[in-house]
């Protein structure tokens, strides 16, 4: 990919960059990243951003954890083995079923949590010595930055970015685009 | 936004009573076709050969559960007694005769027959006669537990200062208007059903019941009834005074909070009551149908049903207004946020459910699992059948959160949870007082349409009293813009 510039809008309010937002929208220039130093309610609303579909993924998850416990104690306890322990009906797994949700539970919980967890590290590209994608450190502390490419349009979209009130304006090249 | 009870609903609920009063009255007629032993006996034969569930042996296991025990207290009384005549019968090695020897003996010995010998055909003839009882309590303490949970979670809000839940505060007050005349109702039928549904109540079972007999400091009909209505009185002066600080909220200043301020106070004093008097009253009203079984987290699992009930009767009640556009300022988050608890809650009930059921499975003491056995051997449809409508049945339509936000998904919702909850309750009266010879027929219809249609005429006659909006609650604001 050719080195492409992009403009790095500042703001030091939450509220004025939820409007900025809106109105950069509105004159359909396509945002390339927002960096905040906190979660803003509303913004990928905003943004326009489609909804996550984590929580599909953790049910999902959660039926292969019940799934693994109950395949795991049917085996072990009523096919491979069915000793008796204390007069608990071995038989069959629905005869013994009672002493078993517990642990179809907790593998429930286990599964959804730990692979839905994993799942948004992965999604969202973090791991251990990953290096920090960061364009100012300011946005960390207090101040929130939003990111556009430019396609020609350097003079109009600095206007319009000054007219939200944006703090600073600045023109970057970006050697590779993520 | 003033609201009437239109003459459609009012004209409906009364059918509903007429209808549920006949049904009521068919059980009586019906059970009393059955007037003596012969009667019973011809009916067991009648069914033995229409191969219908062979209930000669079937009823004599069952009924060992509240009858057994007796017999056994009372023969071993008379062993002390008379050792002489006892020793005489065990050589004879027959129980038929020693009932026979007891008879003549005493008093006492007389009803030791009426423990052994007669015990299935009269037997079955008590389970006869105490259906239209039981079936009409637990209606009527299934629509009472709805009005007393939405209590508690009225009370809740108001201690807790929900933001949300202000404007669903005047449904809520319009269903707890039922408390008074429902636990009225509930501990009017006690008293009459007496031992028809409390066999602790019969003089003659506590006089060869050891075990009752023990209890009997606390499980006795006047105690029962100063307890009952001391739970009520309390009940109902939280629900009289929140009403009226409420509606004085709405006549007060702007910046008057007082009357918020009292009832903040007062909803605060009234949960810390209600949990403790919750618990007493399903000893009472509940867990005495079988005194010889306790249960310690009994109280938390009635809890969890009516609070349930409850939740799910508000948002049923406010998705009706609603779709009458008497609720504008109810949105979606309302109803989303009325689903997740209508969600949270049932699982929170099938939690107790399970864990009052495992730990008695697992440990399997007699004292305490016939309370089970009978259940599943009896009750077997109901029993499971409950939990898949109480739980797998919430869990797995009301996970998504789009659903939530669907009033008439939320309203199928609610319609199994509540059906489920009736069954919970059926469950836990029915086994103690009819045993294996229940049925969901006339009578137990006929009572949920009675106590459904007094339900329904007072809880909406209530809401049409004042504005549906409580707009002199300091949180209305922002329960008005609640979003999520």
């Amino acid at each position: 990919m050719e080195a492409s510039k992009v403009i790095h809008a500042i703001y030091t309010d939450d509220d004025v960059l939820m409007s900025a937002v809106k109105k950069v929208k509105s004159e359909k220039h396509h945002i390339e990243e927002i960096y905040t130093p906190f979660p803003v309610h509303g913004l990928d609303k905003a943004m326009g951003l489609a909804p996550t579909r984590i929580a599909i993924t953790s049910f999902m998850y959660g039926c292969v954890g019940l799934t693994v416990a109950i395949v795991m104690m049917n085996f072990i306890m009523i096919k491979d083995w069915p000793q008796d322990i204390g007069g608990k009906p071995s038989f069959s797994y629905i005869e013994n079923m009672p002493a078993f949700v517990p642990i179809m539970f907790e593998l429930t919980v286990f599964f959804a949590a730990h692979l839905m967890v994993i799942t948004f590290y992965l999604r969202s590209r973090m791991w251990p010595f990953k290096k920090a994608e960061n364009p100012d450190p300011r946005t960390t502390d207090d101040h929130f930055l939003m990111e556009i490419a430019i396609h020609d349009n350097q003079a109009t979209l600095e206007e319009l970015l000054k007219e939200t009130g944006a703090v600073e304006i600045n023109i970057i090249d970006k050697e590779d685009a993520h | 936004m003033e609201y009437k009870i239109s003459n459609r609903l009012k004209i409906g609920a009364i059918v509903l009573m007429v209808l549920g009063a006949l049904g009521m009255g068919y059980g009586f007629l019906d059970a009393h076709h059955y007037e003596t032993e012969e009667d019973v006996r011809e009916l067991l034969a009648s069914e033995s050969h229409g191969g219908g569930h062979g209930s000669d042996e079937h009823g004599e296991e069952t009924h060992g559960e509240s009858h057994e025990e007796t017999s056994t207290y009372t023969s071993e009384s008379h062993d002390d007694e008379h050792a002489e005549s006892t020793l005489h019968v065990e050589e004879v090695d027959g129980h038929e005769l020693m009932s026979e020897d007891d008879g003549t003996l005493s008093q006492g010995a007389a009803h030791a027959e009426e423990g052994h010998k007669m015990s299935h055909e009269e037997h079955v003839l008590h389970q006869i006669h105490n259906r239209p009882w039981s079936a009409m309590y637990v209606a009527a303490f299934f629509f009472f537990m709805i009005a007393l949970g939405v209590l508690a979670f009225y009370a809740i809000q108001y201690a807790a200062q929900a933001g949300w839940s202000p404007v669903l505060f005047r449904v809520m007050e319009g269903i707890t208007s039922y408390v008074l005349p429902g636990g009225i109702l509930v501990l009017l039928i006690a008293f009459l059903a007496d031992k028809h549904i409390f066999i602790w109540m019969d003089p003659e079972v506590v006089a060869h019941d050891a075990l009752i007999q023990g209890k009997s400091g606390w499980l006795n009909k006047t105690g029962f009834m100063i307890r009952g209505f001391i739970f009520l009185g309390g009940w109902f002066a939280y629900r009289y005074f929140s009403r009226k600080f409420s509606i004085a909220q709405d006549n007060a200043d702007v910046n008057d909070n007082r009357n918020f301020k009292k009832n903040f106070r007062i909803s605060a004093a009234f949960l810390v009551f209600y949990i403790y008097t919750e618990s007493m009253m399903s000893w009472d009203w509940i867990m005495s149908v079988d005194p010889h079984w306790f249960s310690t987290l009994f109280g938390w699992y009635v809890f969890a049903s009516m609070f349930v009930s409850g939740i799910t009767v508000i948002a049923m009640v406010t998705i009706f207004l609603k779709s009458k556009g008497l609720l504008e300022f109810v949105n979606d988050s309302h109803i989303h946020d009325l689903a997740k608890f209508m969600f949270g809650i049932s699982i929170f009930w099938t939690y107790l459910w399970f864990s009052q059921f495992m730990l008695i499975w697992y440990s399997n003491i007699p004292e305490e699992v016939t309370y089970f056995v009978t259940r599943i051997e009896d009750y077997k449809l109901p029993f499971f059948g409950m939990v898949a409508m109480n739980f797998i049945f919430p869990l797995l339509l009301l996970m998504n959160s789009d659903y939530k936000r669907i009033p008439w998904f939320v309203v199928m919702a609610g319609i199994v949870i509540l059906c489920g909850h009736y069954i919970d309750v059926f469950n836990m009266i029915m086994p103690a007082t009819v045993g294996d010879r229940w049925f969901i027929g006339i009578p137990e219809i006929g009572s949920i349409l009675f106590f459904g249609g007094l339900f329904l005429l007072v809880v909406f006659t209530s809401l049409g009293k004042y504005p549906l909006l409580a707009k002199g609650n300091p949180f209305i604001k922002e329960s008005e813009h609640f979003h999520y």
